[in-house]
């Protein structure tokens, strides 16, 4: 059980070991949590656990999911968790995923959305706009840590984690997810270069949610991915950065409600 | 035991370090003068024939986007001294594999110098330190089995000598692979690999008969690396035996005052400044050592040297320096302190230091300390049985 009232249990997609946490009874919501694993202490998922069946899976290499060597992009994960969908006999599922989570989400609509009721992207990554020589999404892995932190949030104070206050597994889990992001984002940077010719096979009814400030994917990207999903919606949530459900948590949830109920 | 000259081939003449916030990575061009380069480039390549005319080896490597070394291409540079010298064996230490991603045109380079150079080629192999990954854009999570899918993929090329083969591994596939030239020397090159740490690395090294480098880490270090190549031939039952291989700085003088100054200069290295983001990129390094860089307590493998005292950096072994009797005297404690090693590998010159501080340096190591140590045995395997092949 974890603060947000996650239960975690471990399942067997496609040969791999997935940690999958679970609370609350309902219409199922799907939360794919971005690649720091934020989302899953938030108090969120237990509103939503009130009316829903919230399943959050940790991503391979992620938390404590299993990573084979031959998963080495965001589409084999979307695999693994339209196989996640059928393991649990999920039906009209939400899915909701947040910046590498929304990317997933994206890859695995665009495979099968069938079971899937509702999108929710929250600034994800994913796809690329602009030409080579353009910077679609800041290089996070060339900029001074610094200056990450000031354009992925609206306030960085928000963004700050006291490492020395954690255990060692906690630490591991930590360095896991660091680690696992560079393994499937490395290269192409942050996008499938496939993505943007599939996004039109969209059928489900999907919103994006963009923080106003994020430096990291701005809302210009965001307004251009969206364009790319036939009929999708997009919300913007102002002094908020890349993580708009952390630095703004009760517009978040009142646009998020609206939108899947 | 072997000795070799080395410099990185640095490019010094920067701002004030002080204005600078990296050496690495992303410090812009416009800081590079051509014409100081061409000056530099062959001011090097002049004392590596200096070197080789005073019997010593020649150790060569390569970095790119870096102030510390513009030798981009050790495949250039052995070119040009496998045609300028004749006697001192040659060795790239090493070829990134990892990070240029075509094993095939390394096995052609090499195939091709070891020809040229009448059979001197060593051929080394290496990771890349963690700064490499942005300018070769690798992923950083898999150098390590990028680098050995190289190395298997490059060694298969050279032994194959009846035609064509198919190669369809996890990073690399090619088809109709057949060298020309194959190496002079049969069946391949030695080879060796570099370490800091990986001590599965290590062993899988011995386990093929490579030698085993590392530099500039505390003695009590390399003597645990050493003793892991030492003892893999006990775990894996294979014979090994490439040998070992330690670099050190090294000056030689004619003074303590001026043995004291050049190895000042040589620290040049140690201070190379770099901005956080670059020094450990995300799976560069384990889990486990990222829980304790977490915590603050890991900053990367160069930082421990940093900033330490020359006397400190000396009772370690990372720097050797003194009159000739002393350097001699020091090489042997270091010998004695990791259980013997093969390769004496020099960092003669780094940073602002001359030339003719450099070729005095290195004339009194070849003239006075090298018949000093070049008798010490040959190290062996710490079990019996192997020893005994």
């Amino acid at each position: 059980m974890s603060a947000a009232g996650l239960d975690y249990r471990f399942l067997k997609l496609g040969g791999v070991d997935i940690e999958v946490g679970m609370r609350g009874t309902g219409s199922p919501v799907l939360i794919l949590a971005g690649e720091e694993q934020l989302e899953n202490e938030l108090p969120l998922i237990g509103d939503l656990a009130a009316r829903h069946q919230v399943v959050v899976p940790s991503a391979p290499g992620f938390g404590k999911s299993a990573r084979p060597d031959w998963m080495t992009s965001p589409d084999d994960i979307a695999y693994l968790y339209l196989d996640l969908i059928d393991a649990m006999s999920l039906k009209g599922v939400a899915v909701v995923g947040f910046s590498l989570g929304g990317w997933i989400a994206a890859e695995m609509a665009v495979k099968n959305d069938s079971a899937i009721s509702k999108l929710v992207l929250v600034d994800p990554y994913g796809v690329k706009i602009g030409g080579p020589f353009d910077v679609d999404i800041q290089d996070i892995w060339t900029s001074h840590p610094d200056k990450i932190a000031a354009l992925k949030w609206h306030d960085p104070e928000k963004g700050k984690r006291d490492f020395t206050r954690m255990s060692d597994d906690e630490l591991s889990i930590v360095a896991r997810n660091i680690e696992s992001f560079a393994r499937f984002c490395w290269d192409p940077y942050m996008h499938d270069p496939k993505l943007k010719q599939r996004l039109h096979r969209i059928k489900a009814s999907t919103l994006f949610i963009w923080g106003e400030n994020d430096g990291i994917v701005t809302p210009a990207y965001g307004k251009a991915y969206a364009g790319l999903v036939p009929g999708a919606k997009f919300a913007s949530i102002a002094e908020a950065g890349h993580y708009p459900h952390i630095e703004q948590p009760t517009a978040f949830k009142k646009i998020l409600t609206e939108f899947i109920g | 035991m072997q000795a070799w000259h080395f410099t990185e081939m640095p490019y010094p003449h920067l701002p004030p370090l002080e204005e600078l916030s990296t050496m690495r990575v992303s410090l812009a061009n416009k800081h590079f003068d051509p014409k100081i380069g061409a000056d530099l480039y062959n001011r090097y390549l002049d004392e590596y024939m200096i070197a080789d005319e005073l019997g010593l080896n020649l150790l060569l490597n390569e970095h790119h986007q870096t102030a510390t070394c513009i030798d981009v291409a050790a495949p250039l540079s052995a070119a040009v001294l496998a045609r300028q010298t004749s006697r001192g064996r040659i060795c790239i230490l090493g070829n990134p594999v990892a990070n240029r991603g075509d094993p095939l045109r390394i096995a052609e380079e090499m195939a091709m110098i070891d020809c040229i150079s009448r059979g001197r080629l060593d051929v080394g192999f290496v990771r890349g330190v963690p700064y490499e990954i942005f300018a070769a854009n690798t992923n950083p999570t898999q150098t390590v089995e990028r680098l050995w899918e190289g190395i298997d993929l490059v060694t298969k090329a050279w032994t194959t000598t009846d035609g064509p083969f198919n190669f369809e591994g996890r990073f690399t596939h090619r088809r109709a692979i057949n060298l020309w030239p194959r190496p002079y020397q049969t069946p391949h090159p030695a080879v060796w690999i570099t370490g800091s740490s990986d001590l599965d690395n290590i062993k899988r090294a011995a386990a093929r008969g490579f030698v085993f480098a590392t530099f500039l880490q505390p003695h009590a270090k390399v003597k645990w690396m050493f003793d892991g190549y030492r003892s893999a031939f006990m775990d894996t039952g294979l014979p090994g035996g490439g040998g070992t291989a330690y670099m050190p700085l090294v000056f030689t003088a004619d003074s303590d005052a001026e043995a004291e100054a050049g190895a000042r200069e040589l620290t040049w290295y140690l201070d190379a400044k770099s901005e956080p983001q670059y020094r450990n990129p995300p799976g560069y390094v384990p889990v486990e050592f990222n829980v304790q860089a977490l915590k603050g307590a890991f900053a990367g493998r160069t930082e421990a040297m940093r900033k330490q005292s020359i006397e400190f950096l000396k009772d370690q072994g990372v720097l050797i320096y003194g009159k000739p009797d002393d350097v001699a005297k020091q090489i042997h404690r270091l010998y004695d302190l990791v259980g013997g090693f093969d390769n004496l590998l020099m960092m003669q010159q780094a940073g602002y230091m001359s030339h003719e501080r450099t070729v005095r340096s290195m004339t009194l190591f070849a003239k006075e300390v090298y018949p000093q140590v070049r008798d010490l045995a040959r190290t062996k395997p710490l079990n019996e049985k192997a020893a005994a092949e």
